[in-house]
Parts: C-alpha cells; sequence; structure tokens
C-alpha cells in the first residue's frame, strides 16, 4: 500500500513541478546554476572513469582471445560495443545515481529540514518548480555528458590496446568501423534520456517528501541512490527490450 | 485583523485543534502560547497556509481563505510576511540575497531599487556589513534579526513568528522581541507570535491566546495574565521557579 502511495505522490509531485511557473528572470539563473552543479561539476569524474574503463575493456578483451582466428580488430570491436551499449548510457548513470541524486536528495532534503521549503510556500511561491524544474530543464544536457564518456570511453580503449601491445592502431579502428549499426547510437541517447529524467526527478521526490531531521536526509539520500539505481536497470531492461529485441 | 472562526484540524485519528475561535488585532503582537503538543504551532501552519483545517474558517480583513481563488491567495500570501523557528535563511544565497528574495520573486524594481530597500531594512534590524556573508557564517541571533529583515522587506501586513527566540540568549531573545513589536507598531501590522517563552508574554503580550490540547482556554493580555485564576493558566504560568518566585515576593509584600 505505501509503495501504490509513493507512486501515486511520485507522479502528482511530476504534476506540481510545471504549474504556477517561477519567474523567467529567477528560472534562468537557477537553470545555469543547476547545469553547473548537476553537468559541468560532473564532467571531470566522467572523463577520469570512461577513460580508465574504456582501457581496462580493451585489455581484458584483448587478453581473453587467445584463439588465432578470432580477428585482432575484435578488441576495438568489443570495446566499442560495451561503451556505446551499456557502460556509457547505463552504469555511468548509475554513478550518476551516486553523485548526482545523492546531492539533489540531500540539497532539497535540507531544505525541507530547515523549513526553506516552508519558506518559499508561505511567500507564495510553488517550491516545486522553483527547486525541481530547473534541475529537470539542466538535466537535459546529461546526453552531453554520455557523449563525452562515449568518446573519451573508446578513446582509452584506444590508448590501452594500442600502447599496450595489445592491438595495432588500424586494426582497433577497423573493430570500430566494422559492422557499425547507427540505430545503436540512437538506442543509447533514448534511454539516456530516460535515465536523465529518472536521476532528476527521483531524488527531487525523495528529498522533497522526506520527513524528520538531519539522519533522515542521510537515509533518504541512501534511499534515492538504491531507488534511481533500481529504476535505471529496470528501465533499461524494458527499453532495450522494446528497442533492440524485434 | 485576523479572525479565527472554529477551526479543526486532526491528522489521522489524532485532533490537534478541537475548534479554536478568536481573533488577532491589527497593529498589535498577539501571541499563542501554550505547552509543547497544545497545538499552537499548527494553528499558525493553518494561518499561513500550509495546513488546510478540516474545518472552520479563517478571515483576513472579513474575507475567508476558503473562498479565495488562486490568485487571491497568491496576493494574500504576499502579504505575509514569516519569521521560522530557525530562520529558515536559505543557504546558497548572502544575507543581501536573502532579503532581496521577496522583491525579486514579486516586485519588477529595479536592482539599485531593490539594494537600497535591503539597505534600508537591515539597517532597521539594526545589522550592518553584513550584506555579503552566507547565514552560516553569522550569528543565531543575527540570522533571527535577517529573517525579520526578509519577512518585512515587501511591507506585509501581517507578520507570522513561530518561536522566534528558541535558541536565543536571554538578552538576544529580549532584543528580537521588542523588534517585533517595534516593528508592529511601526507599521500596522497583524502580527501573530507563537511561543513558550514567558519573557515574551511579559514583553511584548498586548493580546494572548493560550491553548491547551488543541482547545482555546483563556485569552488576554500580559497585564491579566498574571492575574487569572485560570488553573491551567497559572500553572503553565508558575511553572518556572522565576516566576513563582515573583510571585512569592509580591503575596509576601502585600
Amino acid at each position: 500500500m505505501k509503495y501504490i502511495e509513493d507512486i501515486g505522490s511520485y507522479f502528482i509531485m511530476l504534476k506540481k513541478i510545471f504549474s504556477s511557473p517561477t519567474k523567467t528572470s529567477v528560472l534562468k539563473e537557477l537553470i545555469f546554476k543547476e547545469i553547473d552543479d548537476l553537468i559541468i561539476d560532473s564532467i571531470p569524474i566522467v572523463a577520469f572513469i570512461s577513460f580508465f574503463v574504456g582501457g581496462v575493456v580493451a585489455i581484458q578483451t584483448a587478453l581473453n582471445i587467445d584463439n588465432p582466428l578470432i580477428p585482432e580488430y575484435l578488441v576495438g570491436f568489443a570495446t566499442r560495443q560495451s561503451i556505446i551499449l551499456e557502460f556509457a548510457p547505463t552504469f555511468l548513470s548509475i554513478i550518476m545515481a551516486g553523485k548526482v541524486g545523492s546531492f539533489i536528495t540531500s540539497s532539497i532534503g535540507s531544505m525541507r529540514v530547515t523549513e526553506q521549503i516552508d519558506a518559499l510556500e508561505v511567500m507564495g511561491i510553488n517550491s516545486l518548480n522553483y527547486l525541481v524544474f530547473p534541475k529537470i530543464v539542466a538535466i537535459m544536457f546529461y546526453p552531453f555528458v554520455i557523449a563525452i564518456a562515449m568518446f573519451l570511453g573508446i578513446l582509452g580503449g584506444w590508448v590501452a590496446a594500442v600502447y599496450g601491445g595489445f592491438s595495432s592502431s588500424d586494426a582497433f579502428i577497423q573493430g570500430l568501423q566494422e559492422d557499425f549499426i547507427p540505430f545503436h547510437i540512437i538506442y543509447a541517447f533514448i534511454k539516456t534520456f530516460v535515465f536523465a529524467i529518472i536521476l532528476a526527478t527521483v531524488p527531487s521526490w525523495q528529498g522533497y517528501y522526506m520527513k524528520g531531521g538531519a539522519l533522515e536526509v542521510g537515509k533518504a539520500s541512501t534511499n534515492s541512490f538504491v531507488w534511481t539505481s533500481v529504476l535505471i536497470i529496470l528501465s533499461n531492461y524494458i527499453i532495450t527490450q522494446l528497442l533492440l529485441s524485434s | 485583523m485576523i479572525k479565527v472562526d472554529n477551526i479543526k484540524k486532526s491528522f489521522g485519528e489524532e485532533e490537534i485543534l478541537k475548534g479554536i475561535t478568536t481573533t488577532f488585532y491589527k497593529g498589535k503582537t498577539n501571541l499563542i502560547i501554550g505547552q509543547s503538543g497544545s497545538g499552537k504551532t499548527v494553528l499558525l501552519k493553518c494561518l499561513i497556509g500550509l495546513f488546510k483545517p478540516d474545518d472552520g474558517n479563517i478571515f483576513f480583513e472579513d474575507k475567508a481563505i476558503q473562498n479565495m481563488d488562486d490568485e487571491e491567495q497568491r496576493t494574500l500570501r504576499e502579504e505575509i510576511g514569516m519569521l521560522f523557528q530557525g530562520g529558515a535563511l536559505f543557504d546558497s544565497m548572502t544575507i543581501e540575497e536573502n532579503v532581496m528574495f521577496p522583491l525579486r520573486m514579486f516586485t519588477k524594481q529595479k536592482k539599485s531599487e531593490m539594494l537600497g530597500r535591503v539597505n534600508e531594512v537591515l539597517k532597521r534590524v539594526k545589522l550592518e556589513n553584513v550584506n555579503k556573508k552566507f547565514p552560516a557564517e553569522i550569528s543565531g541571533g543575527m540570522q533571527k534579526r535577517v529573517s525579520i529583515a526578509r519577512a518585512i522587506v515587501n511591507n506585509p501586513k501581517y507578520l507570522f513568528c513561530d518561536e522566534p527566540n528558541s535558541g536565543l540568549d536571554p538578552k538576544t531573545a529580549t532584543v528580537i522581541d521588542n523588534l517585533i513589536q517595534e516593528i508592529t507598531h511601526e507599521n500596522n501590522i497583524t502580527t501573530v507570535v507563537v511561543t513558550h517563552d514567558m519573557n515574551s508574554v511579559m514583553e511584548i503580550g498586548e493580546k494572548i491566546v493560550f491553548l491547551k490540547n488543541g482547545l482555546l482556554v483563556w485569552q488576554g493580555d500580559n497585564d491579566q495574565i498574571f492575574k487569572t485564576d485560570n488553573q491551567d493558566v497559572t500553572d503553565f504560568v508558575y511553572s518556572s521557579n522565576l516566576f513563582k518566585k515573583i510571585r512569592d515576593i509580591q503575596i509576601s509584600e502585600q
């Protein structure tokens, strides 16, 4: 019963976010601030993880190919497929659920605990629009982060494969081009878009409707990470089934 | 003036307000007092619209809040200033931005005009040279004063204060009390203060409403509260040793 109530309040929250908009000039500033907090600040960690995981994928693939009949370009092919289809959109989104999601929940939760949300409401401001709408707009730039992750992941794979002596540069690049299906990119960005919506709204819901004090803010942040991750994994399965299995 | 007519509010099975009827007067500091759990904060939250009463009416200048459309309610909220228990200042904004916030949201003033007004109200609450500081960088008493400045920057008709003295030393608490009363008189606004601090009752209680278990059991002013023979009120007033001793001295002098 509690879960049904929670799902209901989540969708009511989504509706309220888009009603009674905040003054445009104020909203514009908030959106730029959120782009800085949620997107720009995430780029360094995303770049670091993508580059090295791309490298590890290339090394692991190369080390597991001991059959001489398997072409050398498979290293590049496997790296491309792993990075574009799953690592960049899905696993980075789970990492972002920890970074961005926890940040959103704790910042909104702290405002709830210290009555800052009540202060907004008393002033006649739609606090959901003021707090969550700019985050949703900012997170629309999340696919750019994933595009950077895809590029750096593959670059990391190339560096590891070529400079680690696992593959020649030509073979790796041939693998990148082999059996390339452009729809895979579209599929990756469709699911990135869905994950972005989950990343902005689920942690906001957790923070906005939390009750209690500082300890509960911590619990809400943990719950936020768990539920955001679960929803990302579930929606990944459904989207993959719908878009790739036909 | 705010009239409260038979307000009831329950949470689940628990009835918090059991039918409160009273009037809060313009140009006076109206106090809601009572023990913890008596329903005073719930009554305040009904007045400021954070809780919707289950039954009864609240009238702002003879206009029932329940009958107002969205636009009227929004206009009313712009006429309300609120001082929260913890200040509720926005952590991510400087003091200047906090005080300017209602002006930015509800007026079309130029930045220079807004800054002028911000400096004026900060001066009124006796705060200077704190404009660029963040709330975490100033003391609790200063935060309360900034919160008062934010509450009055838009010239509200109604000022609500939720336990303005909590967490403050007696001297700072008196400063805050006096500031609230002075602002009420200067601007002729309707001020409602929730407190359980007897010093506040003595200092600024021009109209006092005493709640117990969700019922209004007594109302009067700060002279009458020390003379009443209402047992619930005397139990509350003389629960502190200081007030007991003052009463004993008065009796022995008589």
